[in-house]
């Protein structure tokens, strides 16, 4: 019953962890089960039936040439979809078992649970602090100015910026550089506590330097967090995703470790996208 | 005789288009290249350089020929017409002016001498008029055809036509906001000018903070308090309580429906709300006017009658009994539903342009719509829509014939919305309406209150765009 209630959270200790102790995971236990997932945009199909396990503690990545619906199925695992109205998913995906697509689940709920960072970093026009607070406040996370500013730091010290920005938490967050920005919006999401982060191309607007930022903390961040990334470079998939999904016109085409997949992949078509022979 | 020969010219002018084209291709046809400029750029050419230094004179002509006539007639004033008195002298010029050009003449009869007089400047001004409008008929043609030659020679493959027209093109734009702001300046110097003679006879010191506003009495210099009262504090304090509780009507209403447009409304729903929306804002405000005056005065008249009557001998109880139709409130409350339309489409345009990526980032965090909508989206639109509330509150503040109709016309300092009370701007229009001499105080009143709305509301607007702009920046 998890998906349908406020999501319990003890600042100090938690932040990250799993909140049930029975419901510990590892890199083996898939945090998603999707089945036969189809979308529509109106009447046009943007997937046609995908099936696959995304599992716990390790980052999967979604690779495929553009508009095959990566970011389309993306959106699926926390109903992102719904803002959009015209579209339409049918078909199953669990989360830790539960349907998310039942009628009974609180997407406000489930969106707590499964943060999502995405291409153009876009703090709110607020302060750093006030950004990262933002979650914890509507969720009533925190009691006291104490346990925010912790929450507000542990935060913003898992996504590696608690140093470049301790000192100023109170200027605006839209001021920072847009690797600073990407990472802030990180500390956001990881604010609330989520046992799920989907990056949607999350290095696309950055520069090398940030890029290799980014990377190293979505590495630490495997070690709490299911992470699902998006990515248009076959390299940054390579570099950090163990296991690889790649997506072609709507259908997902080959998943598995992402070695697998970049030095043996079973299908034609993976093996001409990356080698670079459409795209 | 003046608008046939423009006509002429125009005709000229397309003709010179038509053959500047055509020679342009056949001078390119014959060098068997490819010109410079596309043959239509050398028609242009021809055909700007046929017109434009023509159609200067002929407009010279029309503002200024009068006036030089005039100054040479009157140059020299006969014997006889200068023993009269000066009132006299200028209907004399007047009428010689409407004999030469047909129009009203005075029913004053010249005999003897003036007679010889009128007719002798009559018969110059006859001339002077030919000569002026004559030359002028002849300096049109010649530089229209004068233009069109020089245009013509200049034609070759090789001349850059469409660089000329370019230069042609930036002249005009530049001439037309010249126009703009001159007329701009034009006003707001007389304003300065007439202002400055009424504060001549009232000290602006008395004006601003003066709190007894009856410039009635002015008129008569043989009454008691011939100086009148030209204290515009309760003016001011009027225009100000109609326009709080305008705003308060507006605002919310605006703003309100605003976001349910831009956030909630289904395409269907948007579809119906804005075009409805758009008739409010359409509605000629002497309609809101009357609607004031008919049916919300009224009915809040007697709503708040109705209310006294619950505390008969209380002090409360007798004055709301005696409430009349015209009260601030009316004029605010129609005045507040004049504005909706106003600050819900501004509003609407600058909560729209709120990216979407914030709304998504704030939903995907797992707030709700109306979170997001409170805490995201209207703080990053709030100094816009600080803007558009300025904006408004200037337009409350420049509206007149709803409070003309509604408000009632004493000037009282009071903030009670059940009082009578009277604008500026209301002020302006019963200062002007009906016969009145240009020099009197009372008049001139108008410029004074005229100049102060003026500095009031353009610092409004200056305010208003600083702050939009900045908000714009924001997301550039
Ligand atoms: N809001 C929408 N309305 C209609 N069609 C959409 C919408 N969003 C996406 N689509 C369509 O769905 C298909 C998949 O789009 P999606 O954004 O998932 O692709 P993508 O794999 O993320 O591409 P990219 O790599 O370019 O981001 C495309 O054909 C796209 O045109
Ligand atoms: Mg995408």
């Amino acid at each position: 019953m998890k998906l349908y209630t406020r999501p319990l959270y003890a600042p100090d200790t938690s932040i990250g962890k799993p909140r049930d102790p029975s419901m510990t995971t590892s890199a083996t236990t898939p945090k998603f089960v999707a089945r036969d997932v189809k979308v529509y945009y109106g009447d046009k199909p943007a997937l046609h039936g995908i099936d696959i396990d995304i599992l716990d503690k390790s980052v999967t990545a979604f690779i495929g040439p553009s508009g095959c619906g990566k970011s389309t199925f993306l959106r699926c695992l926390n109903r992102m979809n719904d803002t959009i109205p015209s579209a339409r998913v049918e078909g199953t995906i669990l989360l830790d078992g539960e349907d998310l697509n039942d009628r009974k689940v609180d997407p406000v709920v489930l969106r707590a649970r499964v943060g999502m960072v995405f291409q153009k970093p876009n703090p709110f026009p607020k302060t750093i602090y006030e950004n990262v607070a933002y979650g914890p406040k509507i969720h009533g996370l925190a009691t006291s100015k104490e346990e925010m500013d912790h929450i507000v730091e542990s935060s913003l010290k898992k996504a590696s910026l608690w140093n470049e920005v301790s000192d100023r938490l109170h200027q605006q967050g839209t001021g920072l550089s847009g690797g600073q920005q990407q990472r802030l919006v990180i500390a956001r999401a990881i604010a609330v506590g989520p046992e799920v982060i989907l990056m949607d191309e999350p290095c696309s607007a950055l520069d090398p330097i940030a890029t290799a930022k980014i990377e190293e903390l979505i590495d630490e961040l495997r070690q709490q967090f299911c992470i699902v990334i998006v990515t248009h470079s076959m390299a940054q998939a390579a570099r950090v995703s163990q296991k690889t999904a790649f997506f072609h016109l709507g259908n997902l085409v080959e998943v598995g470790n992402t070695e697998d997949i970049f030095t043996n992949p079973k299908d034609q078509r993976t093996q001409d996208y990356i080698t670079g022979r459409f795209g | 005789m003046t608008g046939y020969l423009f006509l002429a010219l125009i005709v000229f002018s397309v003709a010179s288009f038509m053959f500047g084209r055509s020679l342009a291709r056949r001078k390119a046809a014959s060098q068997g290249v490819r010109g410079h400029s596309l043959p239509a750029f050398s028609g242009w050419f021809v055909a700007i350089w046929s017109f434009i230094p023509a159609a200067l004179i002929l407009f010279v002509l029309v503002v200024f020929g009068g006036r030089v006539e005039n100054t040479i007639v009157q140059a020299d004033v006969p014997a006889a017409v200068q023993q009269l008195p000066e009132l006299n002298q200028g209907l004399f010029f007047q009428d010689v002016r409407a004999t030469v050009n047909g129009g009203m003449a005075s029913t004053t009869v010249y005999d003897g001498e003036l007679k010889a007089a009128f007719d002798h400047k009559v018969a110059q001004a006859k001339s002077v008029d030919n000569t002026i409008t004559l030359g002028a008929y002849a300096l049109t043609l010649i530089l229209a055809l004068a233009g069109a030659a020089f245009a013509y020679s200049r034609l070759s493959p090789q001349f850059r036509a469409r660089n000329s027209v370019e230069r042609w093109v930036s002249a005009f734009l530049v001439a037309c906001s010249v126009v703009a702001i001159l007329t701009t300046l034009g006003i707001i110097l007389s304003l300065l000018w007439e202002s400055l003679r009424f504060f001549q006879s009232v000290s602006p010191l008395d004006f601003l903070f003066g709190t007894h506003w009856s410039p009635q009495i002015a008129m008569r210099a043989d009454q008691v308090g011939s100086s009148g009262g030209f204290g515009a504090v309760p003016l001011f304090v009027g225009t100000f309580l109609i326009m709080i509780i305008a705003m308060c009507v507006a605002a919310p209403v605006g703003l309100y429906s605003a976001i349910y447009l831009s956030e909630y409304a289904s395409p269907f729903m948007r579809a119906w709300i804005k075009p409805v929306l758009e008739i409010l804002a359409g509605v000629p405000t002497v309609v809101y006017g009357f609607f004031a005056a008919l049916v919300v005065g009224p009915s809040f008249r007697e709503f708040f009658n109705w209310l006294g009557a619950f505390m008969p001998g209380t002090p409360m109880g007798e004055y709301l009994m005696n409430v009349q139709n015209q009260m601030a409130l009316v004029a605010g409350v129609v005045m507040g539903i004049m504005l909706i339309p106003f600050v819900s489409s501004l509003s609407d345009d600058i909560i729209n342009s709120v990216p979407q990526s914030l709304r998504d980032g704030s939903l995907a965090m797992g707030a709700t719509r109306s979170e997001t909508i409170k805490k995201v989206v209207l703080p990053a639109a709030l100094p816009g829509i600080s803007g558009a509330m300025l904006l408004a509150v200037s337009r409350a503040v420049g509206e007149t014939m709803i409070v003309t109709m509604a408000a009632g016309l004493q000037a009282k300092a009071t903030l009670n919305p059940l009082d009578t009370v009277t604008t500026v701007t209301v002020q302006i229009v019963t200062l002007l309406t009906g016969d009145q001499e240009f020099d009197s105080p009372k008049t001139l009143a108008a410029f004074g209150l005229g100049l102060t709305l003026f500095a009031v509301t353009l610092a409004l607007n200056l305010i208003a765009q600083r702050i939009v702009q900045k908000y714009q920046e924001q997301y550039d």
